[in-house]
């Protein structure tokens, strides 16, 4: 069995995303996805702080630091991409004009409840700055993380441990071992890596997986 | 005739009172307007309630006036990063109030008091902790959280272009609260890169209206 690194995740995601999209991708390991997205397709990219069409990282002497994305790295903007302020930036996401989020997470449900802001430790300082928003607003709330944490649990739980981000949001979870839709009947497996079965991925995750019914 | 550019940013901000609620422009540093706020530090003023997306990068700008201990409480949406220092022992400390707000709904709380509305229901953070102790609502199929609009006495504001009439535009990802902040507030300053002739700005692209803008500071 192969894990896919980060930059496959990546390329998995970008893979699914169609011609004429309006993405947002969270900070963080969502944000790799823009660097795969297939060069052919026009996929227009949103940023929080008032931006869509965003276009690769400048190199270093063409840093303008007027114009940088959500986590706060120096961007670029694309023929045909245009600024706006806060409040019209966050009606795109709360009025469900964007198609997909792509986030990153703590830990989701099988019932698709996110947890991804907060891991409720008592001397964490809070921050939760357009999750939120992102998980309630777009069409189809992407997960992108780890299947595992780093002593081997399942970060797909019957029920989140964190606090929420919001509850019954997320369409889709994508990992570094398979790929699994979140529907109202319970989670289905869309593909997994090379080398591992459905029973030890069901094993691995301790909750009730559904194979996909066109899966070999 | 109408003139609200004043001589500098200490004449601009003389009059803030100990106590005041002061929106800060800026996502990060982009737009964050850094001569008003050292100006403000000068100028004294005490137990501020400061509205702005993070709290403070670096030790500059809004970090240089947490450090000089001069805010009570900070609303905002993303405190904690890697350079929020004089914050992060602030708070730790207990010294500071944080009052966390989802960022569309700081962004629509602030519209909401620029706007003339007495409140709105957002399904942002329904179910979750920062929707606890708030009232509710379902409407059609979803349910919604009550949130309150958040009125300033003071808005710092940092524009690229401004005419005396106090028209405003900005420059790229720079103007993200600029323009909500500005309606927002009571005394809205501003400072900017460049001031021009009345009509010098083209009326389809001004991006605030000269009549949110009450004072502009030329740095």
């Amino acid at each position: 069995m192969r894990k896919l690194d980060r930059k496959q995740m990546a390329a998995r995601v970008a893979r699914d995303i169609p011609e004429g999209a309006y993405v947002n991708l969270g900070i963080g390991l969502p944000t790799l996805v823009a660097d795969y997205l297939p060069s052919g397709r026009e996929i227009i990219l949103h940023s929080e702080n008032g931006i869509l069409g965003i276009g690769p990282k400048p190199p270093d002497v063409e840093v303008d630091e007027d114009l940088i994305n959500a986590g706060k790295e120096p961007v670029t903007l694309l023929t045909g991409g245009c600024y706006f302020h806060h409040a019209d930036s966050f009606a795109m996401i709360r009025g469900r004009h964007l198609d997909f989020a792509v986030l990153g997470a703590f830990q989701v449900s099988v019932l698709g409840d996110l947890a991804n802001w907060h891991t409720g430790a008592p001397d964490a300082i809070p921050a939760v700055g357009g999750a939120m928003d992102l998980a309630v607003g777009a069409k189809q709330v992407l997960v992108m993380m780890e299947l595992l944490t780093r002593d081997g649990k399942s970060k797909i739980v019957e029920r989140c441990s964190y606090p929420l981000t919001g509850a019954r949001c997320v369409n889709r979870i994508y990992t570094d071992l398979a790929v699994i839709d979140v529907k109202p009947d319970g989670l289905h497996v869309v593909d997994m890596v090379e080398g591992l079965s459905f029973d030890e991925l069901q094993r691995l995750t301790g909750v009730r997986l559904n194979r996909l019914a066109t899966a070999a | 005739m109408i003139n609200k550019l004043v001589p500098s940013p200490e004449a601009a901000l003389a009059d803030v009172p100990d106590g005041a609620t002061v929106m800060i422009h800026g996502f990060g540093t982009a737009g964050m307007p850094s001569k008003l706020i050292d100006a403000l530090i000068a100028q004294g003023a005490r137990e501020l309630t400061i509205v702005n997306n993070n709290a403070g990068n670096g030790d500059t700008g809004l970090a240089a006036l947490i450090k000089a201990r001069r805010v009570r409480k900070i609303l905002c949406s993303f405190p904690r990063q890697a350079d929020s220092w004089h914050f992060d022992a602030q708070y730790r400390s207990g010294e500071i109030e944080l009052e966390l707000v989802p960022q569309g709904t700081l962004a629509e709380r602030i519209r909401a008091a620029g706007a003339g509305i007495g409140a709105f229901f957002t399904p942002t953070a329904y179910g979750t902790k920062l929707a606890e102790g708030k009232e509710t609502r379902r409407i059609g199929d979803r349910d919604y959280v009550l949130e309150y609009p958040i009125n300033a006495d003071y808005a710092l504001i940092k524009a690229d272009r401004a005419d005396r009439w106090g028209n405003l535009t900005y420059r790229k990802s720079a103007r993200n609260f600029g323009p909500i902040m500005a309606a927002a507030a009571r005394t809205t300053v501003v400072q900017v890169r460049e001031t021009v002739e009345l009509g010098e700005l083209d009326p389809e692209v001004i991006v605030t209206p000269g009549i949110f803008v009450k004072r502009i500071v030329k740095h």
